[in-house]
Parts: C-alpha cells; sequence; structure tokens
C-alpha cells in the first residue's frame, strides 16, 4: 500500500505536477494547512496585499505565460475578496485557478465564523467550481480543474477545500489526464466549412478581418498575422485583440468600436465581407450589429459554439481553436491582393493635428505615443480602466510585446498587479501599468508586493485629478453637474512612491519628460505621473 | 415575436449543486422557465432534467448552446413538436360531502385520475396526463372547491424508438 500523505501536501503536489512556479495570494486559518506545505515547497509565494489584486495577477501572468495560474485566498472575506478578480477573469476569458480554504465540514451551512458560501457566489462568472468533500479526489479535481481552465474558451475555476479536508490523509497519486465526459471542447474545424470560409474571402472585394483576444487564447498570433498576408487583408481590432498585429504594421487599423478610430470604423462599415477571429462582437466593439449584418457577409470563427449568433448573425459560422482552424484555412488558401481596398483605408485616415497643450499641462496621447518610443520592442502594457485606458489603446504604439487589459469587466485597479503578475512571468521584458489617478488609487498598495518580490514594474499615473471618464459623461449627458468625481485629496504619487522606497518624476514639460523617459531605462520599479489637464477628452 | 414554449432535455452528471447551476444560468441569462423537473435515470450517475422555456428560436439555441457549457451536461435536446410525449403530475384535495362522492368518482373515471385518498370530508385525486389535459381537469374539479392543488413540471420522452440516452 502507497504511504498516506495529507491532502494539503497533495495539493502541492498537483501543482508542481502542472508546473505552477509562483502563487499569488492571502493567507487565513482557513488555507493554513496548504500554506504550510508550500513553505516545504520550490513554489514562489507571492503576498499581495489584497485578494483581488491576487486574482488580477495570476489574470496578468496567465496571459503572458499562456497557461492557468494560481491564485489563494482564505475562507469567508479572503475569499469574498477574490470575486471581482473571478469575474474579471471570466469576462476576458483567462485561465486562473483559485484555490480557497473553507471552514471545516461539519460547520458548512452553519454560519460558522469566516463562512461564506464561495462557490455559490461565483456561480454566475466562473467557468467552473469544485467544493472538496472528499480528500481522496484532490488529484483528479487539480487535474480536471487545470484542464477545464485552460482548455475550449478558458476561464476561472475554483477549488473550495474545508480545512478538515486539507488535513486529511490521502493516497495520493496525480492522474495524467483529466477525463471528463460532459466537457469535450471542440478545436478542429469543419471542413467544409473551412472551404466556405476560403471562397467567401475569394470572392469578396472588400474583405476585413477583425481580432480578439481569442487569438492570445489561443497562442495564434503568428498563425493569424500570416493569413491576413496570403489574403492582403486590412485588418482591425476589438480592445482585447490589440497587439496581434503591431501597431505599424502595414495592414492594421487600429481598434474599432466606441472608442476605436475613425479608420476601423469606417473600415468595418465599408467592407463586403467581415471575418470575425475570436472576437465576441461585445457591445464596445460592434454596439450596432442589426446594421452590419443587414450589408455584409460574417464569419464568424470562434471557439465557443454559444458566441456565434449571440450578438451577431454569422453567414458563414465556424466554431473551433483559432490556431487549427486558422492553419486549417491556410493550408488550402491562395495568395490574394486587396491593394485597392487597402489604398481606400488608408485615404480615411486624417489625423488630426496634436493640438497645443496648456501651460505645465501634457497631451496624453503626444506622451504615450513618445512613450512606446521610448521603451523596448518587447514591452508588455497593461492599461487599466477610464480614459487613461483609452489614450493608451489608441497611442501607445505596440510592438512585440503583448497589450493586456480589462477588457470584458472594466475592472479600475486591474493594471498594477497585473502588471506584476507579467513580470514574473517574463522577467526579461519590461511591463508598463498605465493607470488613472483613480485607478491607481484602488491597487496601490500592491506597490510594496512589486518592492517585495522584486517585480521591476513601471507605473505610468496619468493625473487629471478626476475619474475623467465619468467626468465627462456628467459633463455630456447629465448637464455638467459633477459629482462624486473629483478626486482632490489625493496623496502625491512621487512622495507615495517613494514611502516605498520607489523613484518617480512628475512630468509636466519637455524636461521633465525626458527626465521620465531616463529613469524608465533603470532596472528598477518607478513610478512617472503624467500631468494632463483635468478636463482632457477621452477621444 | 414568436414566443413558443420548448421543451429542453438534459442530461446531466448526477453531482450535488448541478441543479443551482442549471437554474442559476437560466436566471442570469434572463431566459424564462415555465417549469422545471428533475429526477435521477435508470443510469444512477445521470440525472435527467425537462425545462419547458418560453421563447423565440434564437432565446431556445442560446438556452441549448448556454447548457451546453456548464460541465456538468452531458447532453441538451430540444423535442420538437409532434415528436414527444409529455407529461404533468397534479394532486388535487377537494372538498367533498358525502353525496358528492359519487360525481368525484364518475368524474375521476371519465378523465382518468385516481382517487388516492379519502377522509370525511375531502377527496385527494391525482392526474398524470398533458398540460391541457391537467388545465381541463382543474376547471372540472374547480367547482368542488378546491382545498389544495399541487402540480409538478412537465417531463417528456421521445416517440418510437429515438431515445436521448449516454452510452458509456
Ligand atoms: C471597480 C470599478 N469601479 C467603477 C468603475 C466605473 N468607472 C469607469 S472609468 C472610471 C474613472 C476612472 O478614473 P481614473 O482611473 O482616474 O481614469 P481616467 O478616466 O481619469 O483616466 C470609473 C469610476 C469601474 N470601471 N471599475
Ligand atoms: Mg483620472
Amino acid at each position: 500500500m502507497a504511504e498516506k500523505i495529507k491532502v494539503s501536501e497533495a495539493m502541492v503536489e498537483c501543482l508542481k505536477a502542472e508546473g505552477i512556479k509562483v502563487v499569488f495570494g492571502y493567507p487565513g486559518a482557513a488555507i493554513c494547512p496548504f500554506y504550510d506545505e508550500l513553505y516545504k515547497s520550490n513554489i514562489k509565494s507571492v503576498l499581495v496585499r489584497h485578494e483581488v489584486n491576487g486574482g488580477h495577477a495570476a489574470n496578468g501572468y496567465a496571459r503572458i505565460s499562456g497557461k492557468p495560474a494560481v491564485c489563494i485566498a482564505t475562507s469567508g472575506p479572503g475569499a469574498t475578496n477574490l470575486l471581482t478578480a473571478i469575474a474579471t477573469a471570466y469576462a476576458d476569458s483567462i485561465p486562473i485557478v483559485c484555490i480557497t480554504g473553507q471552514v471545516n465540514s461539519e460547520q458548512i451551512g452553519s454560519d460558522a465564523f469566516q463562512e461564506a458560501d464561495i462557490t455559490g457566489s461565483a456561480a454566475p462568472f466562473i467557468k467552473h467550481t469544485y467544493l472538496v468533500k472528499d480528500g481522496s479526489m484532490i488529484g483528479r479535481i487539480f487535474k480536471e480543474a487545470f484542464y477545464i481552465a485552460g482548455s475550449g474558451r478558458p476561464g476561472p475555476v475554483l477549488i473550495d477545500v474545508p480545512m478538515d479536508v486539507q488535513n486529511e490523509m490521502i493516497e495520493f497519486s496525480y492522474p495524467k489526464s483529466a477525463v471528463i465526459r460532459s466537457y469535450k471542447p471542440t478545436s478542429k474545424g469543419n471542413a467544409l466549412q473551412v472551404k466556405r470560409v476560403i471562397k467567401e474571402i475569394k470572392d469578396a472585394k472588400k474583405p476585413l478581418l477583425c481580432v480578439g483576444g481569442g487569438v492570445f487564447l489561443s497562442n495564434a498570433k503568428k498563425e493569424v498575422r500570416e493569413l491576413s498576408e496570403r489574403f492582403d487583408l486590412p485588418v482591425v481590432s476589438t480592445m482585447m485583440g490589440i497587439s496581434v498585429f503591431e501597431s505599424d504594421d502595414e495592414r492594421f487599423f487600429g481598434m474599432l468600436g466606441m472608442h476605436g478610430s475613425k479608420t476601423a470604423n469606417r473600415a468595418v462599415s465599408e467592407c463586403d465581407v467581415l471575418l470575425l477571429v475570436g472576437a465576441r462582437v461585445g457591445d464596445r466593439a460592434i454596439s450596432n450589429p442589426a446594421i452590419i449584418e443587414k450589408n455584409k457577409r460574417i464569419i464568424h470563427i470562434d471557439i465557443d459554439p454559444a458566441e456565434i449568433g449571440k450578438n451577431i448573425t454569422a453567414d458563414i459560422p465556424l466554431v473551433g481553436d483559432v490556431k487549427t482552424v486558422v492553419l486549417q484555412i491556410l493550408k488550402d488558401a491562395p495568395k490574394l491582393s486587396h491593394s485597392d481596398w487597402i489604398s481606400e483605408i488608408k485615404g480615411f485616415d486624417k489625423q488630426s493635428d496634436n493640438k497645443k497643450s496648456k501651460e505645465g499641462k501634457i497631451d496624453p496621447k503626444e506622451f504615450l505615443s513618445r512613450l512606446s518610443e521610448v521603451m523596448g520592442e518587447n514591452t508588455h502594457v497593461v492599461a487599466d480602466v477610464g480614459q487613461n485606458q483609452i489614450w493608451t489603446a489608441t497611442h501607445y504604439k505596440m510592438k512585440k510585446g503583448r497589450f493586456l487589459t480589462s477588457g470584458g469587466m472594466g475592472t479600475m485597479g486591474y493594471a498594477v498587479p497585473a502588471a506584476i503578475g507579467a513580470k514574473l512571468a517574463d522577467e526579461k521584458s519590461e511591463v508598463l501599468a498605465i493607470c488613472g489617478d483613480g485607478s491607481f488609487q484602488m491597487s496601490f498598495m500592491e506597490l510594496a508586493t512589486a518592492v517585495q518580490h522584486g517585480a521591476d514594474i513601471k507605473v505610468i499615473v496619468m493625473k487629471n485629478n478626476y475619474l475623467g471618464m465619468v467626468r465627462e459623461v456628467q459633463d455630456k449627458a447629465y448637464g455638467g453637474r459633477l459629482i462624486a468625481v473629483s478626486l482632490e485629496g489625493s496623496p502625491d504619487f512621487i512622495k507615495l512612491a517613494a514611502a516605498y522606497g520607489i523613484n518617480g518624476v512628475s512630468v509636466n514639460d519637455e524636461k521633465s519628460m525626458t527626465e521620465a523617459f531616463e529613469l524608465l531605462k533603470k532596472n528598477t520599479p518607478c513610478v512617472i505621473e503624467c500631468v494632463v489637464d483635468d478636463f482632457e477628452s477621452t477621444l | 415575436m414568436n414566443e413558443m414554449k420548448h421543451t429542453i432535455s438534459v442530461l446531466v452528471e448526477n453531482h450535488a449543486g448541478v441543479l443551482s447551476r442549471i437554474s442559476g444560468l437560466f436566471s442570469r441569462r434572463g431566459f424564462n422557465i415555465d417549469s422545471l423537473a428533475v429526477g435521477v435515470t435508470d443510469d444512477p450517475e445521470i440525472s435527467r432534467i425537462t425545462i419547458i422555456v418560453s421563447g423565440d428560436e434564437h432565446t431556445v439555441e442560446q438556452v441549448e448552446k448556454q447548457l451546453n457549457k456548464l460541465v456538468e451536461v452531458i447532453k441538451v435536446k430540444t423535442l420538437k413538436k409532434g415528436e414527444k410525449l409529455e407529461r404533468q403530475l397534479v394532486l388535487i384535495k377537494l372538498s367533498v360531502p358525502l353525496e358528492k362522492r359519487s360525481e368525484i368518482l364518475t368524474i375521476a373515471d371519465i378523465t382518468g385520475a385516481s382517487v388516492i385518498d379519502i377522509s370525511q370530508t375531502t377527496m385527494t385525486l391525482l392526474l398524470a396526463d398533458t398540460y391541457p389535459n391537467v388545465l381541463r381537469f382543474e376547471e372540472i374539479t374547480k367547482p368542488y372547491g378546491v382545498l389544495e392543488e399541487v402540480r409538478t413540471g412537465t417531463i417528456a420522452i421521445q416517440k418510437g424508438s429515438e431515445t436521448m440516452t449516454f452510452k458509456k
């Protein structure tokens, strides 16, 4: 008979078997047995300063590593603090595995101290949950959890482990694979549909490719770029699809949608065939699908059958993993040319001239564009939420690095913790967190985490003294009755950084901008504040 | 809009919590459930849920697809009109004085209901029938004074040799 081990030790063995090197979390009594086993392992345990940020850090780590990442919380308030991060990961289909402690099995349902039904409360915005009742199932549950999180349309999975279960003694072996009869995601595309897609694009006069976050989830950047090249397809992207193409790619015309570029939106309205790849047609990207459905042919490639036909009716639906399907298409794809159509789109481009900024204020768009020129080409950029997010999405010129943001949920405070996760997943590349002065104040406590764990992230705070995006809404739609949007009382961000032992520069003129760009070259975390006009507009 | 009632049969893993995932999905996505019935199948590991939803074709398609996304859902099928057999079960407790007992027995006889309990002042009837017949039965029994009524959700099966089972 095999030697028995504690479930908590088995949990760590599961993580090792999954190749987990770092976990992000926050302990409490109910998860102590597990932490005690982590103590004995080589897995790096990162203490975040708030559970939600553990979830966001795992989110950033997962996006960059391309594999499920782990976050941990204790029962009750620890677990409920994770909820926003779970919803954020779910909305963007990011694979994270959340491990929570739970009160002892026999106390469940008794409103015990720090008891919260976390599997129940996460249910509406999580891919799957487990409440572990029998310790001997732990291996199978972990194997399934990682498999479910990372396969098909990825997403968060939660494993809730009562404290007594963590202390159970079991015979343990980690299954080699997960066999779930009720879960069989499709990866290969239907051959007939693939043929139809090729024909449709061949017949099109003005085809347009729209790429979404699904391209990254499927690790298909290279293949999708090749598709654009082979068919000579102009490209636009959703916010989640930014950086699939480099910003200066000759066929790339920027982000579409409510906050997108005029060129991209005009290309969408004038194309005759729209090829959506790993894009779910969210309302911020395509606000009026009915119009688009009416006068163009739509090809929709997505791994989630439920996304096809949900927001827009596709003429040619094609269910499958983006990479697999695009490779299928490329196998039989002829070389095409659409140079006239591409020049036509180039002609749409009427850049509005940069206006002059007020004395002591910086034009955020120009700043971000210049910032992208001084940063290395592999720099990953994490945009927070608000005007700062839109400025970054539209004006930071992405090269080889990845653009990350909370696209689906629009969760303020995402940038700093996600940047820490991204940095720990790819320590060779620079990672920028670009925040607003509001969103930075939702997670600046994580500067301590960055310092403690040597995550050299560069934080840019776009300071307009307002919850700018909401201020703008109140100005435009509520007669300028500004309420609860002024950030008066905010700390001096440079002094705040100094309190964490982090250097900073406030940028309000050419000279300070040069200084800031110098500081960014150092191998240490830094905080750069960019002073913009209080009433700067989003677009 | 073409708002119709649709019968959806779902095979699920017989796990704790599955039912709440399914009912939660309906409320979260704003689908309208008319009825839901659940019970274990001949395979004790698998339960079968019958859901009646109102909505147009697009809604039903989304219901099917969203149900399929739940990890513990094994199979989803919308049973077509004309190809399905549906039944509901209703228990009705009537206030019945002695002199009316034979009348009630006649009604039971004609409608195919059975009398499953009797007391000095009441009779309890059971009917398992289609939804329209259950409604008719309610109409007929109403004048006798309904003290209590309990109905199950509809369950359904395909006609003929068609089955919806899961082969291991
Ligand atoms: C957690 C959370 N709360 C509220 C909002 C609503 N919201 C969207 S943008 C925004 C303002 C963000 O302010 P700031 O970070 O200063 O960015 P700015 O728009 O000024 O660039 C708010 C409050 C949100 N997206 N997330
Ligand atoms: Mg602001």
